[in-house]
């Protein structure tokens, strides 16, 4: 029977099927739903890691000890993994490993839009690439094949296109057999202690090794030669196989299922049937660089952009412009004249998000503040424009100390989510302490991975699979480390949260903040939620509650008759009742919660 | 089998991604190939939705460019406005009559587009445009939040090949088991409400 699968949830079945037995991931998107989706088969053991490091650590351990394991990331966590990636890549394993990276083309939720290809040729690693969840997750189960031949990780790279999307998948059965008894963790000392003599013998064995990859490339069935009109040929892989197919329906196509390494004899036969050839591929000049590096004459990015994700429109106008389609094959469109641009619909904090309350005094504290990455990186936006830097996760605690110690005329915190701070944010805080700088560090507790869908971490108490854990407490952590100045505060308490910022901003020596209040939209917090209403009254238009920057604070059509400016209103569909606005309100125009409870039992 | 393709919009939080699933589960029932695609927001509430669904005999992209959608699923106005210029000119758009405001409306800084300029701009497209009382009608049954399968109950309308038995399966399939039959007569209520016109 056929199914739509999403890529991720093909993938997460793939593994399933093939016989993963431990998978471990951190999330970030497009890559979350893999593991989300694995969860739910008692058969595979899966978890959240703290960062990517970890998890791809606990895969080859897996792996080490004879079971087929898989670690998933997006394509910065891979940056984070990278050291045990290549290690992973010298050692080999004793059962297949398969290392999933989530590429992000456009950048739809990430900070650049690395090309992870790179990262299979600079470890000496086969990559595979899906075009659809088909593919994705038979994919999987090959690489697990090609890891145990060849003794190598395997990359299986995916794009958010093909993670995000639904096609028709055919399910299969788990095939392995359960094992009766223990196996025998196998000692190899020369293969699995990488010091330098050992690692000396290493590394020729991974250089043969692409050699045979190569060879084995020739006759992968995933490299697919689709002969059409042989005036051009068509190298390209993953999603832009599908919009390639679409825009050239006659074309010739070399379509790689293994884009590292490739298959020479196939590349220079399929050259020399075709007129002109052509490599359609997504970022990098990946398969183009190889193919030149072949001494065969390809064209590629001077044609296909090397920015941003592609669809078929892109393809096909790129196409015109050099010529390869006529100009009458373009799409008739219209697009509308519009008397004003639309207004925009960019994300932003939610109302009554518990982040919103420290910005607002970092803001009126006149701070620099080094940010990091999660919901809280919206804090850059304006009204609040209130965080300063977000660079990778993790960066903030060291950034600060680093502004710490350099020294600058104003004041300055780090402010951190609390899945970040596990993330890598731990050593930066210990480096704080050491190294004793002045730097406040803030934490952000909402109780959750919020920014990628609410995921659990070592803070929630929770595990991957639904089960109590121990939650670790990060007064604790930072007391543990040696910083005594420790604060536990309310967001949703402006003021304890400005008390708080000036005893660290005045005193000497590290400290924490810990701001603990959960995430507006979890059941626990949903449950409380109210909408509270301005006593239009005693609003008189000032304007200072728009500056919270809260959706659910909206200008009223009531004008104020002395000001003639527009008073506020409270939308009560979107209003979760945090009451921060009504703190902010110099004229209590906005009713605080026991106030509308009053009022409404008056009624 | 001619390919067709759909655009679903809408703001995060109204079910645009929940009537994409169904479209593209129709769209398989009725035995067609099928890709659907759709940009995930981030968890924040309240940011724009797109999602394309295809059907055909054999699908290749997931995607589709500008002035290729044959039909137009808006759930809201403004989001029918912003992504009018992906339909195919003549193509039919079924929108939502509803309009939320964006933070830069609300707080003042930008306008939100009138009737009229909604209507002159889409008719720019298409006049096959249809405005659905989705809100109005979903609410009619006793839940607002049915306001996306009204319109996929009036969108159904103009696909004559699958019969409505298919799309009412879906929706039972899809929806929580204590909304089936609210799902079923918001259907209803939007095929009515669009052959009533
Ligand atoms: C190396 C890396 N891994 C994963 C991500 C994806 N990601 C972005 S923010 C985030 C988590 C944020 O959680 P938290 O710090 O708790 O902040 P919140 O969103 O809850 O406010 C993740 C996992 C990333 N950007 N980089
Ligand atoms: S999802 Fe939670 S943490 Fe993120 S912006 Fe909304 S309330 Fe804040
Ligand atoms: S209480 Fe004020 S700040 Fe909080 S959600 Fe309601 S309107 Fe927004």
């Amino acid at each position: 029977m056929k199914v739509l699968l999403s890529g991720n949830e093909a993938v997460a079945r793939g593994a399933y099927e093939s016989g993963v037995r431990v998978a471990a991931a951190y999330p970030g998107t497009p890559s979350t739903e893999i593991l989300e989706t694995l969860a739910q088969y008692d058969e595979v053991y899966s978890e959240w890691a703290p960062n990517e490091k970890v998890a791809l650590d606990v895969a080859i351990g897996a792996a080490y000890a004879g079971s087929r394991s898989m670690a998933v990331m997006k394509h910065v966590g891979l940056n984070v993994a990278a050291d045990a990636f290549f290690y992973a890549s010298m050692t080999g394993l004793e059962a297949g490993l398969v290392v999933v990276s989530a590429d992000d083309p456009f950048m739809h939720s990430s900070q650049n839009e690395q090309d992870n290809r790179r990262y299979a040729k600079f470890a000496r690693v086969p990559c595979l690439e899906p075009s659809d969840s088909q593919e994705a997750k038979d994919l999987v189960g090959v690489a697990l094949d090609i890891s145990e031949q060849f003794d190598s990780p395997v990359l299986l790279r995916l794009t958010t296109r093909i993670s995000h999307s639904d096609t028709l998948v055919e399910l299969g059965e788990r095939q392995v057999e359960e094992p009766t008894e223990l196996p025998e963790y196998r000692i190899d000392r020369v293969k699995y202690v990488m010091v330098p003599g050992n690692a000396r013998r290493r590394h020729p064995v991974i250089e043969e090794r692409i050699e045979k990859l190569k060879e084995f490339a020739e006759t992968f069935p995933y490299n697919k030669v689709e002969m059409g009109d042989t005036s051009l040929g068509i190298v390209t892989d993953g999603v832009a196989y599908q919009y390639a197919r679409e825009v050239f329906p006659e074309a010739s196509f070399l379509k790689l299922g293994m884009t590292y390494p490739l298959p020479p004899e196939m590349i220079r036969d399929f050259a020399s049937k075709v007129d002109r050839l052509i490599v359609i591929e997504e970022l990098d000049p990946f398969i183009e660089e190889e193919i030149r590096l072949m001494g065969i004459a390809v064209e590629g990015k001077n044609i296909f952009p090397m920015i941003g994700e592609f669809n078929p429109q892109i393809v096909r106008q790129s196409a015109i412009k050099a010529g390869l389609l006529p100009p009458s094959a373009a799409m008739e469109v219209k697009q509308p004249e519009l008397e004003t641009p639309l207004p925009l619909r960019p994300p932003i904090l939610c109302p009554g998000c518990p982040h919103r309350g420290v910005f607002l005094m970092t803001k009126k504290l006149k701070m620099v503040v080094n940010g990091d990455i999660g919901c809280y990186t919206l804090a850059f936006l304006p009204p609040l424009s209130a965080l300063h830097t977000c660079g990778c996760m993790g960066a903030s605690i060291g950034q600060a100390h680093g502004v710490s110690k350099a020294g600058i005329a104003q004041k300055h915190a780090a402010v951190i989510g609390d899945s970040t701070f596990f993330h890598t944010g731990l050593p930066a805080l210990l480096n704080v302490a050491y190294n004793k700088s002045d730097t406040v560090v803030i934490i952000l507790d909402n109780r959750t991975t919020a920014m990628t869908g609410h995921q659990q971490h070592p803070g929630t108490g929770m595990t991957l699979k639904g089960e109590p854990t121990k939650a670790v407490e990060f007064e604790d952590v930072a007391r543990a480390f040696g910083i005594d100045r420790v604060h536990t505060v309310d967001p949703y308490n402006l003021k304890e949260v400005e008390g708080a910022l000036r005893d660290c901003l005045e005193a000497e020596g590290p400290a924490v903040i810990v701001s603990r209040r959960e995430c507006a939209l979890l059941p626990q917090a949903r449950k409380l939620w109210m909408s509270l209403r301005v006593n239009e009254e005693r609003c008189n238009g000032c304007g200072l509650c728009f500056e919270v920057g809260c959706p659910a604070i909206v200008k009223s059509e009531q004008l104020d008759a002395k000001t003639g400016r527009a008073k506020a209103r409270i939308d009560p569909l979107l209003c979760t009742g945090c009451e921060i606005c009504a703190q902010v309100c110099a004229r209590k125009a906005i009713l605080f919660r026991e106030e509308m409870i009053k009022e409404g039992e008056s009624a | 089998m001619k390919t067709m393709n759909f655009l679903v919009t809408g703001v995060g939080g109204q079910g645009a991604l929940l009537a994409s699933g169904i479209l593209a589960d129709v769209g398989v029932k009725a035995g067609y190939d099928v890709k659907k695609s759709e940009v995930h927001g981030m968890a924040q509430r309240g940011g724009s939705v797109t999602s394309t669904v295809r059907w055909g005999e054999k699908v290749y992209s997931p995607l589709i460019g500008q002035g290729e959608a044959d039909y137009l699923l808006a759930l809201e106005k403004l989001e029918a406005l912003r992504y009018v210029g992906m339909l195919r000119p003549g193509g039919i758009a079924v929108v939502g009559d509803l309009g939320i405001p964006p933070l830069s409306v609300s707080s003042g800084n930008d306008v939100y587009p009138g009737d009229e300029e909604v209507r002159r701009v889409l008719s720019e497209v298409t006049d096959d445009y249809h405005f659905i009382p989705s809100i109005r009608l979903a609410e009619e049954l006793g839940n607002a939040r049915a306001h996306n399968v009204v319109l996929l109950g009036a969108l159904s309308t103009f696909i004559e090949d699958v019969p409505p038995e298919v799309w009412l399966q879906s929706i039972a399939e899809r929806v929580p088991k204590k909304f089936v039959e609210l799902n079923k007569r918001a259907f209803q209520a939007g095929r009515e409400a669009r052959s009533s016109r």
